[in-house]
């Protein structure tokens, strides 16, 4: 069906427009990271319940994550998290050293300020699949050099 | 391995909804930006602009097909061959004027609104599939072909069929005109 192509496309046209929106409208820049995360949340919860309605029931929260780091991840973005480290107190670092959505820009500083941008979607796409696993979570990311990131997720203990 | 079999095709189904769902929250979001259906309708209909003068780059080196020679056989390879690689559907093509120029696409079945039951009554005139007008105008767009797309019956107003209706803009001897000097 609709080839990987198109979502990447849609992908950075979104944060575009809602980027450009923001800078003829008010100007809040930080509202736009927030509409990105949550667009993101909602399809991530969407794809979790149409991906897990006929695996097994998950053993811990151990077994969650590595579900995420290896099918989820390799379904939405063609290859598995290649790092995936705990301080089994609720907190993981899961590491992608080539991050699908940032291989087509240039590999150097230049877009190093702006690669963010391109993290709030997939860590909303991050939260929702927990979420709606039953995890409540914060997710953040960090671009040290690209392509490679991190995405941090904190458990939230209810 | 324990998992059951068919899998890959089930990841490769899900990976097609992944874009599904993604224009759907995105016209969630932009609903809540935009009071007005109109000011909606452009946001989408740009930013499938910006994707189709990017996405025929991808097309013609997928495909690998040769130069069109008429507007019908152009409107035969965006129904047949386009629709098909990126959204799995072949919509029919129907010519709608003397000119040769118009064009109409009938999408009886479109990706696009799996996940959508009914339009919101206070959304009455959204036309959620305005992207698809965009990417096409860009993508024309950039071979030269410079055409006006605009839905003209959407199933999801409670028309029969989904139609997306394409006008190549400059007229047919123009093109022949170029050819004989």
């Amino acid at each position: 069906m609709a080839d990987e192509a198109l979502f990447l496309l849609l992908h950075n046209e979104m944060v575009a427009g809602l980027y450009r929106a923001a800078e003829q409208g008010e100007g809040e820049n930080g509202r736009c990271t927030t509409k990105l995360e949550s667009i993101g949340f909602r399809v991530g919860q969407g794809l979790i319940e149409r991906f897990t309605k006929d695996t097994a029931r998950f053993k811990d929260e151990l077994d969650i994550m590595k579900f995420i780091c290896k099918d989820f991840w390799t379904t939405v973005f063609k290859k598995q998290i290649d790092n995936l480290r705990t301080n089994h107190q609720g907190i993981y670092v899961l590491q992608d050293n080539k991050f699908r959505l940032l291989t087509q820009m240039s590999a150097g500083k230049q877009y190093l300020e702006h690669a963010p941008k391109y993290l709030a979607f997939t860590c909303g796409l991050i939260r929702g699949g927990l979420s709606n696993l039953g995890i409540k979570s914060i997710v953040t990311a960090e671009v040290s050099s690209m392509p490679a990131c991190k995405f941090q997720v904190m458990i939230q203990k209810m | 391995m324990s998992r059951p079999p068919g899998r890959k095709q089930e990841n490769h189904k899900i990976s097609g909804e992944l874009f599904v769902l993604t224009y759907g929250a995105l016209v969630a979001q932009l609903c809540k930006d935009y009071e007005k259906d109109e000011d909606v309708n452009t946001c989408l209909d740009r930013m499938g602009y910006g994707i189709g003068v990017r996405l025929i780059d991808d097309f013609l080196a997928r495909s690998a097909v040769k130069k069109c020679r008429s507007y019908s056989e152009t409107a035969d390879m965006i129904a047949q061959v386009a629709f098909k690689m990126y959204l799995g559907v072949t919509p029919t093509v129907s010519c709608s004027s003397a000119a040769r120029n118009e064009f109409s696409l009938i999408l009886d079945k479109n990706p696009l609104v799996d996940f959508v039951e009914e339009l919101p009554a206070e959304r009455a005139s959204l036309c959620y599939c305005n992207l698809l007008c965009g990417v096409i105008r860009g993508a024309l767009e950039m071979v030269h072909l410079p055409a006006e797309v605009t839905f003209l019956q959407d199933r999801l107003k409670g028309d029969a069929v989904t139609e997306i209706g394409i006008t190549f803009l400059r007229k047919a001897e123009d093109r022949k005109h170029r050819r004989n000097k």
